[in-house]
């Protein structure tokens, strides 16, 4: 394996009870990724990254961290790695200093000083010293942040991290995890059941869906890839598609129910809006799509029981 | 491996439950100390009046380290069930707190924080067992006064005061080490279940079925006891016999620790292999 990967996983799967959570999973994470880990509830995203931190021993295949197996070497592989599963739980009676304290003290000790570097970057300075039960939950899940980035690791492990946030608390969390991706040099595997989500920071992918591999690689190639179509609903419809239809950046017109499917450049669709405005036509929506976007609606939309 | 320990006394002892068998204990031992003391020498006089015209008896057997005495006879349930309150909770509670996911992804073994959970654990019972013992009888010497002591154990003993401290020093280490066991009987509990009710009630009801066993007299059940780690409750009784039978007790004393071990190791086994899951 090439120096610069560095998480690997090799036909990784986990039997639970009748049937299989994750399987064949063959993920590879390379140094400076901000790597999307994208499936529908329910896909094994979690029970991946249980494996990953070693929470959970995988049924079959294995994981290597930096190029040590999680199997037979745990501790060197999880030294540059920090994490969080699931939601942010903690010792709701001991304060945020103390919760950090006894993740330092399993790093082989930590000090005041990177305490309050961490607490400070993730915005709870201040709140050093109150008890983790008055957190609220946008709070602990900085604090989840702020504890996996405690002995400053080259791998930072996020399990939805926006995942109960209101759009404010989602766009700290994205903010934050491009600031350690470009400033901090952090390598950052990030789950999420959003593509939206994954497109605004991620730059590698991996799709997974009822626990197998769907695709993975670069964001952009794999969003650029397949078709992209521009779905457009006006009035009034007659003179709309004639309209449509006599338009040079517009390669195909499809009728639809509720308005048209056109193929065209995304780039093209400023000029079409100011065509159809300037011809009185009353635009209801326009909205580019793409094929991997409908491909991961249809997986969220049946729940990932496809 | 220090540092490990540190933290978990820590997490120990800032929990509230830590302190509910201390609490619990500082009211029960003074209640019974001034009932004894209001109630005063009634309770023994009876059975010592009889004593009193066929031997010569001087000075106060009533007294603080008969008291102390019988508080360690009595309270063998209520220790055992506020030591698995903390014990059965000592790996149980992450998995309830959900902080398993906080701890065992760091890149320690978890060998090593089973350890430092079983070393708090043993420091909480030894610490438990002889606040009792302190408690007990440092409030029982200014309230009940001193005097020689007077056990009934197959017979009547009465050790002169001066005999005495020391024993009760070693029947607190003794006690303590049976503790230990019952603590390590509810740790292993702890380390397969999500919360702290499991280990509790298993502990209580190893004890309970224990008791029963012991205490009917059919031949099967009888040849089970020396089997059973609750055939050693009264372990440190044997202290205050005369001789000490020594030889008896540190073989007892090795059974329990055998016992405490053989817990330890199992929950160990499951501990190690376990998938975290909450
Ligand atoms: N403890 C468990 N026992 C049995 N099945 C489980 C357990 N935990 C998770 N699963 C199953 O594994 C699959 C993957 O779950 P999970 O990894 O939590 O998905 P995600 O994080 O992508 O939402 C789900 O179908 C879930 O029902
Ligand atoms: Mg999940």
């Amino acid at each position: 394996m090439s120096s610069d990967v560095i998480l690997q996983t090799s036909n990784l799967g986990k039997h639970f009870k009748r049937r299989w959570a994750v399987r064949h999973l063959d993920l590879e994470i390379h140094r400076g990724d901000v790597f999307g880990f994208l499936g529908p509830n329910g896909a094994g995203k979690s029970t991946t990254i249980r494996m990953l931190l070693s929470l959970i021993r995988p049924t079959e295949g294995d994981v290597f961290l930096f190029g040590h197996s999680l199997r037979t070497q745990r501790q060197l592989a999880l030294k540059s790695v920090g994490g969080i599963v699931e939601k942010p739980d903690f010792y709701l009676y001991l304060t945020a200093y103390r919760n950090l304290e006894v993740v330092g003290a399993l790093n082989g000790g930590t000090t005041k000083r990177r305490i309050f570097e961490v607490l400070d970057l993730v915005g709870l300075g201040q709140r050093a010293y109150d008890k983790v039960k008055t957190y609220s939950h946008g709070m602990k899940q900085r604090l989840g942040i702020a504890q996996a980035l405690l002995s400053d690791p080259e791998l930072v492990v996020l399990d939805e991290p926006t995942s109960g946030l209101d759009p404010q608390g989602m766009k700290e969390i994205r903010d934050l995890i491009l600031h350690l991706s470009r400033a901090q040099k952090k390598t950052i595997l990030l789950s999420s059941h959003l593509l939206h989500e994954v497109e605004l920071v991620a730059t590698r992918m991996a799709i997974i869906n009822k626990g197998e591999l769907v695709t993975q690689g670069e964001v952009k190639k794999l969003l650029d890839e397949g078709e992209k179509y521009v779905l457009l609903s006006g009035e009034p419809k007659k003179k709309l598609e004639l309209l449509l239809r006599t338009q040079r950046c517009v390669q195909k017109v499809e009728e639809q129910t509720d308005g048209f499917r056109l193929a065209m450049e995304f780039s093209d669709i400023p000029q079409l809006t100011r065509t159809l405005v300037r011809n009185n036509i009353a635009v209801h929506a326009i909205i580019p799509r793409r094929s991997l976007e409908d491909y991961f609606l249809s997986l969220t939309e049946n729940d990932g029981k496809l | 491996m220090a540092r490990l320990l540190y933290i978990e006394l820590i997490k120990t002892f800032l929990k509230k439950r830590t302190f509910i068998g201390f609490a619990i204990v500082a009211v029960i031992v003074p209640l019974i100390e001034i009932a004894m003391k209001l109630e005063g020498g009634r309770f023994l006089q009876a059975t010592t009046r009889s004593l009193q015209q066929d031997f010569f008896l001087v000075g106060n057997l009533f007294n603080a380290w008969l008291v102390s005495y019988n508080m360690m006879n009595s309270l063998w349930v209520h220790i055992p069930l506020l030591i698995s309150f903390v014990a059965g909770d000592m790996l149980a509670g992450e998995a309830t707190a959900g902080t398993y996911r906080l701890i065992l992804i760091r890149p320690v073994s978890r060998t090593r924080i089973l350890l430092a959970k079983y070393a708090a654990t043993v420091f909480y019972t030894i610490l438990f067992v002889f606040f009792l013992g302190a408690l007990s009888i440092g409030l029982a010497l200014p309230l009940l006064g001193r005097g020689d002591l007077i056990v009934f154990q197959h017979g009547i003993l009465i050790l002169p005061e001066s005999d005495v401290a020391w024993r009760f020093l070693v029947a607190y280490l003794l006690a303590a080490w049976m503790m230990l066991t019952i603590a390590s009987l509810a740790f292993f509990f702890s380390s397969f279940v999500e919360n702290a009710i499991g280990p509790i009630v298993g502990t209580m009801g190893v004890l309970i079925v224990s008791f029963v066993i012991m205490s009917i007299p059919v031949e099967l059940f009888e040849s089970m006891r020396p089997y059973l780690f609750m055939y050693y409750t009264n372990i440190w009784q044997k202290v205050f016999h005369d001789p000490v039978p020594w030889e008896t007790l540190w073989k007892d004393a090795a059974v329990l620790g055998a016992y405490s071990l053989a817990f330890l190791g199992a929950a160990w086994g499951i501990f190690v292999r376990k998938d975290i899951l909450s």
